[in-house]
């Protein structure tokens, strides 16, 4: 790899594993330190690499690089050789040099209790996914900000805020303890949810960025089922229905970036071997008597990665939706329970279901009763249709109402 | 929004024919589809139980009998707790409801809030 390849790539691999270790090292309260050893460590190699050429082994110059530097800030700076460093050596039981641990194991043991400190319930689900991107993904405030479609500078203020309020709580950053994991998996896997669904239906036109936001939530929910601590059922089942929905990556957008309706998609392109992935980790999720709602999304899923209408899909479809929302209600889950409804039950019977739902201001909603009238009523259909494009405000949205006003127009 | 209790009560002595088992799937179905409806609404509060057919009746004196199927020829099937603005609206929802198709009825009761001294 060229150096203008390689030093983003090992950007985006390198720099959390760096930031998890020595932010676990310095604790909550230094992690901008982490940030600026790690960030200075990358400007170094940018500079270097370019006059000297890359070194035989990349991750290891970076290792040993960022070690000196926080061997360097350890023993320079006035308050880290007065707070951190004794609190370092009293701890590792040494007077000597402070071990910094880059082995596999402290990478992955780091990587997860920072997972469950960003993830604390003092800081809003907001900014434990923003936090999330940063710290544990190593995305910046700019990629972050073109996800959320905001801009830079609100994020840059959320992720200050959080660290401030994680600070200021005193936050351990530390292997959990099986209560702690008991109390905040639940949380954590929130996030990797809201994480994996913001990359998955964020209207962001930039495509790689949203699968690589996919990709990231995936990656931290392996770690989870790959830790005996952490592999629970739920835990289990999110990895599930995250390979279920990724199989369709390649099949949901065109060459420009446009989405590809699941009806229009080409099922060649589906990737067999996560859905088979997916498969394997929901009978893995059925070991016990847990049943949350990421099993029911999961089972769901695994039901959509069969293009066939069969009315034994449907059925098994509207079933898994009533139970989803007898267990938490969302809009949502509502609106495609009422979907569901139609292609078990018939259309004039999720129309009157459809009717009480009540969901106006959501544009989703109209265009659910756009598609429920089409055939029993088209100038209906067209009426809701066009409420929906009034209503929708992402490009993506109203370029898929758009086609479903011309399927309707030139019926 | 306010609670309210729907019990489903049936006549346990019309139906003494053992219904066939895609008959008991489909009654099934229709359950599962009324609560999903109900949920879809976001009106469900609780979705209860149902309820097995055996029962005992306590009495005075710590008298106990089998069944309280003495005297009425109704027994509770199950209940629900729903979410509506009044009792009318909460009625409404229980239209439909599978129970009516088998000859049973169900009855709508304001849940008292612990603050309610009406």
């Amino acid at each position: 790899m060229e150096n203008a390849t390689l030093i983003p790539h090992l950007f985006r691999t390198e720099y959390r594993k760096l930031v998890s270790v020595l932010s676990c090292l310095f604790g909550i309260g230094y992690i901008q330190v982490a940030e600026d050893i790690v960030s200075d460590t990358f400007l170094l190699a940018t500079e270097l690499w370019v006059v000297k050429g890359t070194p035989q082994n990349p991750v290891a110059w970076l290792y040993t690089v960022a070690k000196n530097k926080t061997k360097d800030y350890l023993k320079h700076d006035t308050i880290f050789a007065q707070k951190v460093a004794k609190e370092l050596q009293y701890r590792q039981g040494t007077t000597e040099e402070i071990d910094i641990d880059l082995t596999p194991k402290n990478i992955t043991d780091s990587q997860l209790a920072m997972m469950f400190a960003v993830c604390h319930p003092c800081i809003s689900a907001e900014a434990q996914i923003c936090l999330s991107l940063n710290l544990l993904c190593g995305f910046g405030a700019r990629e972050i900000s073109d996800a959320f479609l905001t801009n830079k500078e609100v994020i840059y203020k959320r992720l200050q805020r959080a660290k401030e309020k994680l600070k200021s709580a005193n936050i351990k950053i530390a292997q959990p303890t099986m209560p702690e994991i008991s109390e905040r998996l639940p949380t954590v896997l929130t996030t990797l949810y809201l994480l994996f669904n913001e990359g998955y239906y964020s209207s962001s036109q930039n495509t790689t960025l949203r699968k690589d936001l996919c990709l990231e939530a995936m990656r931290l929910n392996y770690l989870l089922v790959e830790n005996e601590l952490t592999n629970t059922p739920a835990a289990n089942a999110l990895v599930a229905l995250m390979c279920f929905h990724a199989s369709r990556f390649e099949a949901r957008t065109n060459a420009n970036g446009e989405t590809i309706l699941y009806d229009d998609q080409d099922t060649t392109l589906w990737n067999k071997e996560l859905i088979a992935k997916g498969e394997q980790y929901l009978n893995q999720a059925s070991q016990g008597s847990s049943l949350t709602n990421y099993h029911l999304e999961a089972a769901i899923a695994w039901w959509h990665t069969h293009k066939e209408d069969t009315a034994e899909k449907w059925e098994n479809i509207l079933q898994l939706y009533n139970k989803l929302l007898l267990l938490q209600y969302s809009p949502v889950a509502a609106l495609n329970r009422t979907f569901a409804l139609a292609k078990a039950n018939g259309k004039p019977e999720a129309i009157i279901e459809a009717e009480k739902l009540n969901l106006t201001g959501n544009h989703f909603y109209y265009s659910l009763l756009g598609n429920l009238y089409t055939g029993l009523n088209n100038p209906k259909a067209l009426q809701h249709y066009t409420t929906a494009l009034h209503l929708a405000t992402s490009i993506t949205d109203k370029a898929t109402i758009t086609k479903n006003i011309e399927k309707l127009q030139n019926h | 929004m306010k609670e309210f209790l729907m019990v489903f009560r049936m006549d346990h002595t019309a139906n003494s024919v053992q219904p066939s088992p895609e008959e008991m799937q489909a009654n099934m179905k229709h359950w599962q589809d009324w609560m999903g409806g109900i949920a879809a609404q976001n009106k469900l509060a609780n979705p209860g139980s149902r309820l097995g057919s055996e029962g005992k009746v306590v009495t005075a004196n710590n008298v106990v009998t089998d069944g309280p199927y003495a005297e009425i020829k109704e027994t509770i099937g199950g209940y629900i707790i729903v979410k509506a603005e009044s009792i009318a609206a909460a009625a409404e929802l229980g239209k439909n409801c599978p129970i009516l198709h088998v000859g049973g009825n169900v009855e709508v009761r304001p849940v008292v809030a612990m603050d309610d001294n009406s």
